[in-house]
């Protein structure tokens, strides 16, 4: 194999058709940026589940004098009952901590949460006294809810998680719609690199037929041209790679983070993650491609 | 050397059939002429040979190797063996003489060494020594299939099939590749030559195999064009 005539070939091939290669290029760069895009977002929703579900928590709420429900017939709590339910949750595998918050604990927090205005109508007596549970793993919250949920003296159990619902669905749409784009690149890319290929293969029609003439191997004539479409894949590769990053800094880095700080965002950690998968994805996405379209093309 | 056992070619578009129960052999080191008119099947006789094609029924052999049973990927090891000359010479235009030889050898992957003994050589053998940094369309059409011929000739094929090699050339320039053929057979290799140069075939009276639509009409040792053509 003469590495130098390859090279050569390769060279000569790209500056032909260096149209369709800068197309070839920008199409594989669109469809790389949008299916990172995609991953990172499922990133995103990683982050965000481990950031929450560190902070996560159930909380037991028990029966106040002013509260009705099957669990609060007898009125406010007794301590019996109150007794009855620490045990239950310290008894329970999946539960790491409890903590215990009376009336007034949950009035000071009550007073720290909202304004002085709303605060100041209500009395801590009209608060409900409640368990904090850290559970060991966040994933496992039904066990621990059915547990106690029929206890006397429990009023209402609240799982935190419920509330990340909305931002997860969010969350995975965008990513449904980030891929079905990347995807519809990705068939624009492949017909791009097949027509591009099909050029090249019918401007060196007369080495290629001298080549087969004089028994160059099938690969040996092939190759230039998978050559060509792959480093035009991979330079569309690394084009949509910077797009990423650079999406990554201006958006989330500069504009979303610091501003929206309920959440932990990704980083360019996260995108250079993605980065080997993306850079395979572009190379192997243009080699199919090509190696297709020459099995057409190119016969022996 | 080549040998058709009861070959048969239908193309799938065409009635006809381009070559009809084609028997016929070919020993080591002969020098043959195919004849016939157009559309009488010596371009897929030697379409066969080179295996661009495949049979519709029948048995192929070609330097001792049976194309039905020779895999696709061993083409290329065939057509090493075999030199391919054509009416049109088939020369690259941005390569010089020098670079068109060597370029047979290049992508066959012999070693830089041997390309710069090898090509030399065989530019002398064909005549064109001292023009090897020529372009295509700086020589004659002479000269130019001489360089096809060198190209074809420079790997040492045991077969060299020329289809029409002087059908764009005059008839004192056409002597002049007849006279190289014969040489390059003289040096063993078989020859095949389709063509449909009378006077060329009644010069050199060599085998003549005659075909017409697709059928084997004639073959005869020492012969001529034809009789009432």
């Amino acid at each position: 194999m003469r590495f130098q005539y390859v090279l050569s070939e390769i060279t000569t091939g790209l500056r032909r058709n260096l149209t369709m290669t800068v197309a070839v290029v920008i199409t594989v760069a669109i469809s790389i940026a949008l299916f990172g895009t995609g991953l990172l977002v499922r990133a995103q929703a990683e982050t965000t589940k481990g950031f929450w579900y560190d902070k996560v928590e159930i909380s037991v709420f028990m029966c106040n004098e002013y509260a009705t429900g099957a669990g609060c017939a007898d009125g406010q709590v007794t301590d019996a009952q109150r007794e009855t339910i620490r045990q239950t949750l310290e008894e329970h595998p999946e539960v790491d901590e409890v903590f215990y918050e009376n009336q007034e604990q949950a009035y000071k927090r009550f007073q720290e949460q909202f304004d002085e205005s709303i605060a100041e109508s209500i009395t801590p007596d009209q608060l409900q006294q409640s368990f904090r549970v850290a559970l060991k793993n966040p994933e496992e919250y039904e066990g621990v809810v059915s547990a106690v949920s029929g206890l006397a003296g429990v009023q209402d159990v609240s799982d935190q998680r419920e509330l990340l619902g909305p931002l997860f669905r969010a969350l995975s749409g965008f990513q449904i719609g980030a891929i079905g784009v990347a995807a519809l690149q990705v068939v624009a890319a492949v017909l791009l690199i097949a027509n591009t290929i099909r050029l090249a293969a019918y401007s060196r029609r007369r080495e290629t037929g001298i080549m087969r003439l004089v028994g160059a191997s099938n690969f040996y004539i092939q190759l230039p041209f998978i050559l060509e479409a792959v480093i035009a894949g991979l330079v569309g590769s690394i084009v949509g790679c910077l797009a990423l990053f650079g999406m990554e800094q201006l958006i989330i880095s500069r504009l979303i983070a610091p501003n929206l700080t309920f959440t932990a965002w990704v980083d360019s950690g996260d995108v250079w993650a993605t980065v080997p998968w993306l850079l395979l994805t572009g190379v192997l996405i243009s080699a199919m491609a090509s190696f297709i379209t020459l099995r057409r093309y190119l016969r022996v | 050397m080549i040998r058709f056992d009861n070959v048969s070619k239908l193309y799938p578009t065409q009635t006809q059939a381009a070559l009809d129960s084609l028997t016929m052999e070919v020993e080591k080191g002969e020098f043959v002429f195919m004849v016939g008119p157009s559309g009488s099947g010596k371009s897929t006789f030697l379409r066969l040979v080179l295996k661009e094609d495949r049979p519709t029924s029948g048995r192929i052999r070609v330097a001792g190797k049976d194309l039905h049973r020779l895999s696709n990927w061993k083409v290329p090891h065939l057509r090493r063996r075999i030199g391919t000359v054509f009416q049109d010479f088939r020369l690259l235009p941005n390569k010089t003489v020098f670079e068109n030889v060597a370029f047979a050898l290049q992508v066959i992957g012999k070693p830089r060494r041997q390309i710069g003994r090898d090509v030399p050589a065989v530019l002398e053998l064909v005549g064109l020594e001292g023009k090897e940094d020529r372009m295509p369309d700086q020589l004659s059409g002479g000269e130019q299939q001489r360089v096809a011929v060198a190209r074809a000739f420079v790997n040492r094929p045991l077969i060299l099939l020329a289809d029409e090699p002087t059908g764009n050339l005059d008839p004192a320039t056409s002597v002049g590749i007849m006279k190289l053929l014969d040489r390059i057979n003289r040096t063993g290799t078989t020859v095949c030559m389709a063509t449909h140069d009378q006077s060329i075939v009644d010069q050199m009276r060599k085998r003549v195999i005659e075909l017409e639509q697709g059928k084997l009409v004639r073959d005869q040792t020492r012969g001529v064009y034809g009789y009432s053509r």
